[in-house]
């Protein structure tokens, strides 16, 4: 028995070593001191309470993986500083709002957050196509 | 039952009650968030979160060192222990601290700030330090439950770790490779508690039918190493859609499609177990364990199928995870954790009259469950068409008739709030008894 925990033990430290280096497919766009910024403001109000990033995270509002792309950089300004019905106003200053900005804008450069019909293949797994050069 | 062990019990059936009460608001918040406008959900998800999984942790700890001390023969008590309980009760109290004063700075289920995670990990060294140090000095050739505890206690330190690499520039500066990480330590940390847990439930297994052979034997130990590679391996379908390697999303799905075997050995088993219940009817310990096995069968059904990539597309961050993630944690892991509980506290000593109400309460429990659950199920399926088939953008649109369905979920969480309390409150009722 305990050869062969050690033997799966192994196989986990070198799959985790692999995962690690190789995960991203060699698709990384580095983050900048003001993505850094923006990840901490996002941490520290706590928005992955009510907001998805990729499908992960809570479900009051919507997943903002794309929202960049989708409502632009003025919509998110607006809702940001002002909130909506269902979003409060979380009191942020221009410095964490154009943080913030910059980190959604980096999370949406990395994919998309629904895998097209596309990409799904017969055997039910999928292949994703990179979105970004 | 030692002192230490008694304030244990104590504080993680506080921690469950803490979960059911801030889980049934935080619910009704979700879906009228100016009617409760005294604590926002903002607030109220995290403090339930945060209850829930210390409430699971605390509850795997305290069964796990409690019967290792009858297995390993141990007679005095520990001051590792003591001071592993400490540290743990002082970090989790600062926790809830620092959300009633609106401050976080941690991630998804560990929201805090994440300083807070040195002292936890400190307590979980000192736990780890108790436990192995008794471990050491026992015979050779262990049964399967000696081996799930200690997997579980070393593999939550692991991928606590884990879990807080994240403060290493290297690991955050790349989108993809922090949510990886992320969610590949919570998926197998997942795996770890289970590893305790479930450790846990043979143990009493064992001892209900005196069969040691239960945890012994090529078959049991076969079982064990596919479950143990789940843990290892299995995490990949938290990320599916996230455009990483694709090997990743390969690993995982070929991994997980192994636990159909788990689920026919399940159906095989119903005949023995229709055998067993006839025998053990009376006996709380196993009437919880009973009702896990249900939830075990009932969300095996559902990993398989959200573990398919395919199916996944339209079920991932919709409600149907969150029914994987209460059907599991409620389902099965409070109630191995009240069988546990229920034994440690000798509640099969009580007059009939008091354990009846046990009873009662784990009956409106599975009801509401049951109903809860498939009301996420219904919410979920609701969601993935209409965001994924239909392709609808508008948020609030989309979620409109979602957020009907999840009324009846609403109301069948205050039916498990109801079931659990009054479980919970018969055990306090015990612990604070003399002779518990």
């Amino acid at each position: 028995m305990r050869t062969v925990w050690i033997i799966l033990f192994v196989a986990f430290a070198g799959y985790t070593a692999l995962v690690y280096t190789n995960g991203d497919a060699g698709r990384m766009e580095p983050a900048t001191a003001q993505v850094r910024a923006g990840m901490d403001t996002w941490q520290q109000q706590n928005c992955a309470s009510c907001h998805q990033l990729y499908g992960l995270g809570g479900y009051m509002g919507p997943d903002l993986t794309n929202e960049y792309q989708r409502a632009g950089e003025e919509r998110m300004r607006a809702f940001m500083r002002y909130g909506s019905g269902r979003m409060p106003a979380l009191e942020l200053n221009d410095a964490e709002i154009d943080d913030l900005i910059a980190f959604l804008a980096w999370v949406d450069r990395t994919g998309s957050s629904q895998v097209s019909p596309e990409n799904v293949h017969w055997s039910g797994t999928y292949f994703i196509k990179p979105t970004t050069p | 039952m030692t002192t230490a062990t008694k304030w244990h019990i104590g504080f993680a059936l506080l921690l469950l009650a803490t979960a059911l009460v801030v889980g049934s608001l935080a619910a009704f918040a979700f879906l009228l968030p100016d009617g409760i406008a005294l604590i926002p959900f903002r607030q109220l998800r995290p403090i339930h979160v945060s209850a829930a999984l210390f409430w699971i942790i605390s509850g795997a700890t305290a069964g796990l060192v409690h019967f290792k001390r009858v297995e390993f023969g141990e007679t005095r008590g520990s001051m590792l222990y003591t001071g592993f309980l400490v540290l743990w009760i002082g970090t989790i109290l600062a926790v809830f601290g620092f959300y009633a004063v609106n401050q976080y700075g941690g991630r998804e289920y560990w929201e805090f700030p994440p300083l807070l995670a040195v002292p936890l990990l400190f307590a979980w060294l000192l736990l780890m330090a108790d436990y192995f140090r008794a471990w050491l000095k026992r015979t050779p050739d262990p049964p399967l439950y000696v081996w799930m505890w200690s997997t579980g206690l070393l593999f939550f330190l692991i991928t606590f770790i884990e879990q807080n690499l994240y403060q290493i520039p290297w690991f955050r500066d790349n989108y993809l490779r922090e949510i990886t990480v992320q969610w590949k330590s919570n998926g197998s940390m997942v795996g770890a508690w289970n590893q305790m847990i479930y450790g846990t439930a043979l143990y009493l297994m064992v001892k209900l039918s005196g069969d040691e052979g239960i945890a012994r034997g090529r078959k049991v130990f076969i079982f064990w190493f596919l479950g143990l590679s789940n843990l290892m391996f299995n995490w990949g379908h938290h990320i599916y859609n996230v455009p990483t390697a694709g090997w990743i999303r390969h690993v995982a799905y070929g991994i997980s499609m192994a636990e159909w075997i788990f689920l026919i050995n399940i159906i095989q088993g119903f005949r023995a177990k229709m055998t067993e219940q006839r025998i053990h009817r009376n006996i709380i310990t196993y009437r919880f364990l009973l009702a896990s096995e249900f939830w075990v069968f009932l969300n095996l059904i559902l990993a398989l199928l959200m573990s398919i990539p395919a199916i996944n597309r339209y079920t991932h961050g919709t409600h149907i995870t969150v029914a994987h993630a209460m059907g599991t944690t409620i389902g099965i892991n409070t109630m191995i954790l009240l069988a546990s509980i229920g034994t440690m506290l000798g509640m099969d000593a009580l007059p009939d009259k008091e354990r009846r109400w046990i009873k009662i309460g784990r009956r409106i429990t599975t009801v509401s469950l049951l109903v809860f659950w498939f009301a996420l199920i219904a919410a979920g399926l609701l969601k993935g068409y209409r965001s994924v088939a239909l392709g609808m953008t508008d948020f609030q649109a989309m979620m409109q008739p979602v957020n009907n369905v999840l009324y009846v979920f609403a109301y069948a969480g205050l039916g498990v709030l109801l079931g659990l309390g009054i479980v919970v409150w018969a055990y306090f009722n015990r612990l604070l008894q003399p002779s518990s």
